[in-house]
């Protein structure tokens, strides 16, 4: 996909997590589109699983959090894998977990990246421009991501 | 596995292009050694796909190519997602397919990435540092990788 086309739902409970994240992407040139969930279950409902006929947004790529309210990250992805319009979807976790049993399980449940959130704010910058830029640039992504 | 020390498995099959990876490895100094398969066949031999006496694998990250002799690099993705032992395993497709197909198929069949590859060399070394970059020092992997 072209630069700049991406679309990212950020799923994260943690208010001053979001605002580092959206500060860090704005400076992305060019920005991509953010959206923010606050929980699992708004993530669902922003991706039009919840209700399961809902209506799908236009995001291409999530940025999602492990330990969320409402519904936690690893079942988000679970039902983002299940479901036909949104199986392809790609999904980073992007969590402060260091538990092996978490990634595994990621990895297991199909997550395309697991990157682990740098505690100071210079480097979780340089990590989002990094994510932002490979998945926007260097992966195709699947088709019909506009 | 300790960072630096997993094993990059190349399957290509074109010399040039293995060429063109090795070199742009050793230019950005990427501490994992690189392996080259040349056929699908090869690569699930190597990643002990279907035998169950192989012992830990030591591959961090495959790098697939699609049109392969023997057997199609859509088939070893679905081989190594099959495989309990490698089914968590990094798969980043790195083609020049334009394939819309290939490229929905790489997903569907839990492909971590789809690259298609620059034609120009500068901009192919750049793909390859920047995929070496993310899948070696910002994505975690699985346990093991």
């Amino acid at each position: 996909m072209s630069d700049g086309g991406l679309r990212i739902l950020l799923v994260e409970d943690d208010l001053n997590d979001a605002l580092l994240a959206e500060r860090a992407l704005s400076s992305c040139k060019p920005p991509p589109r953010l959206e923010i969930a606050r929980d699992g279950q708004e993530a669902l409902v922003c991706l039009g699983l919840d209700p399961p006929d809902g209506a799908p947004g236009d995001v291409t790529l999530v940025l999602l959090d492990l330990k969320l309210p409402k519904v936690s990250g690893l079942e988000v992805l679970r039902r983002i894998r299940a479901d036909a319009r949104t199986c392809t979807l790609r999904v980073v976790m992007l969590t402060s977990s260091a538990a092996e049993g978490d990634r595994r399980e990621a990895f297991r449940l199909g997550a395309n990246s697991f990157v682990r959130k740098p505690m100071d704010y210079v480097t979780f910058t340089e990590t989002l421009r990094t994510i932002v830029h490979y998945w926007s640039s260097v992966d195709a992504g699947p088709p019909g991501l506009g | 596995m300790r960072p630096g020390t997993g094993v990059v498995l190349l399957v290509e099959d074109e010399p040039t292009e293995v060429t063109l990876v090795q070199r742009a490895f050793r230019d950005l100094a990427i501490a994992n050694p690189l392996e080259c398969v040349h056929d699908g066949e090869a690569a699930l031999l190597r990643l002990g796909i279907g035998q169950p006496s192989v012992p830990t694998l030591d591959v961090a990250l495959v790098l697939l190519d699609l049109k392969l002799p023997k057997i199609h690099g859509l088939e070893v993705l679905r081989r190594i997602r099959e495989d309990p032992r490698t089914h968590a395993l990094r798969v980043v497709v790195l083609t020049s397919s334009f394939d819309d197909e290939e490229r929905l198929a790489t997903f569907e069949l839990g492909g971590n990435s789809f690259i298609r590859k620059p034609m120009e060399w500068s901009r192919f070394a750049e793909a390859i540092r920047r995929v070496g970059l993310y899948w070696l020092l910002v994505d975690e992997g699985p346990p093991g990788a």
